[in-house]
């Protein structure tokens, strides 16, 4: 019987208490619990981390970059959105 | 370099894409954005990088062999742990690059059967024997310092996933030049016999160490293309030149001889070194250099024995993925 391939992990890293994790890179794993080890060892061999998520790839859902335009059109024209586009007068001050 | 058997051309299947894709991912490209895995892209683009991603993994696993050589014979522990972390590191680094080629859509276990089949090429420079300790050392002074060389410009390759692998590629391997320097300077401080096992091992390294960095520029035939797509961002030649001037008064600090008694200095301070035999490179990249059956033979052993491993982790995953309530419960 033919070994299936091994299932692709995403892999990440919270660098330090307070920060978010952070996507590293991936790996192959045949289970969670190997990926996690494999992740410890491919990832963090200098201290790069204090926590650990591994993801099965298959499971994230991805925009599509050929779309992007259409995607993110809404955040592009909403320039009411951003503090820059009110006015305050000078005497104000810093708001 | 690591990808040094990419000097043959691909062949131009852009006249059957979408000739405006196609101006627009040069337009990308020449506006120095990244290309991410799920974009668009010219079918050569991701032919030639899967090349090259692969041939740069391969050549990582089996860069492991003539350092692992060693590691049982470490002169003392302190060097052993270091030889130790070292070649893990390439181990990571391969895996970084494979992970890097696989977004381009080919598995890892195909690109590592290609190697195994002897279809896919990995650096002639491991294809050479480490015969004594101060060939560790050498290797990680020349061989990792050339790779250094050719590594940080990939940093800033187009294609996103092996600029980032590259970036932390680079991170660690300065410990490993540094290492292999330290080596280098401890036998040439030490007794005549280990300071003529340092000259000795120069010796061996030295022109293997040039022709890493592939073909003269005028003969290379991959470099075009390669540099419109802002993957190759210097020649051969600049980087071999590069290397040479960095290198040669590292060697004179040791007090070693750089076995070319036709190198001279130019005005502009460059080291010009003597012709390279070519003929010697294409030998070894035939696959008949000192160790290429060896390397073979280990790699194809290593992946067999292997095999049950990878066949008991898959059978268990199985096995736990048709209990998911015990799993639950635990």
């Amino acid at each position: 019987m033919a070994t299936p391939n091994t299932p692709l992990w995403e892999v990440f890293i919270r660098s330090r208490n307070g920060l978010a994790h952070k996507h590293v890179g991936s790996l192959h794993a045949s289970d969670a619990t190997m990926a996690l080890q494999a992740a410890r060892d491919i990832y963090t061999r200098r201290g790069e981390g204090l926590s650990i998520w591994v993801v099965p790839s298959s499971a994230i859902t991805a925009s599509d970059p050929a779309e992007k335009g259409m995607m993110f059109e809404p955040a592009e024209s909403k320039i009411y959105r951003h503090p820059t586009f009110y006015e305050v007068p000078e005497d104000v001050g810093h708001m | 370099m690591y990808t040094q058997a990419l000097n043959t051309a691909e062949t131009d299947d852009r006249g059957l894409e979408d000739a405006g894709k196609a101006a627009q991912f040069q337009a990308r490209i020449d506006a120095e954005e990244r290309i991410e895995p799920n974009d668009w892209m010219l079918a050569a683009y991701r032919k030639t990088l899967t090349r090259q991603i692969s041939q740069h993994a391969h050549s990582e696993i089996v860069g492991m062999l003539p350092e692992g050589n060693w590691i049982t014979r470490a002169p003392t522990l302190r060097r052993k742990a270091a030889l130790l972390a070292k070649v893990q590191d390439e181990c990571g680094h391969g895996l970084y690059l494979y992970a890097a080629a696989e977004t381009l859509g080919t598995s890892r276990e195909e690109l590592i059967d290609a190697m195994l089949a002897g279809k896919a090429k990995y650096s002639s420079i491991f294809n050479y024997p480490t015969l004594t300790w101060a060939d560790i050392g050498t290797i990680g002074w020349l061989v990792d310092g050339a790779a250094i060389m050719n590594q940080i410009p990939l940093c800033r390759c187009s294609y996103g996933p092996y600029a980032r692998a590259m970036i932390r590629v680079c991170k660690e391997e300065s410990f490993h030049q540094r290492q292999g320097y330290e080596i280098m300077v401890t036998l040439c401080r030490g007794s005549d016999e280990q300071k003529a096992m340092a000259q000795d091992a120069l010796n061996r390294w030295w022109w293997p160490v040039l022709m890493m960095f592939g073909p003269p520029d005028a003969t290379s035939q991959h470099s075009d293309t390669s540099t419109k797509w802002k993957i190759k961002r210097f020649s051969n030649d600049e980087l071999r030149q590069k290397f040479v001037d960095a290198t040669v008064p590292q060697a004179h600090y040791l007090g070693l001889t750089i076995p070319d008694p036709g190198m001279t200095q130019d005005a502009e301070g460059h080291w010009r070194y003597s012709e390279i035999d070519w003929a010697e490179f294409k030998h070894v990249l035939a696959g008949n250099g000192p160790c290429n059956r060896d390397r073979m033979a280990a790699r194809r052993k290593a992946h067999e024995e292997g095999a049950w491993v990878r066949e008991a982790a898959a059978a268990y995953a199985a096995k736990r993925a048709r209990r998911p309530t015990a799993q639950a419960a635990e």
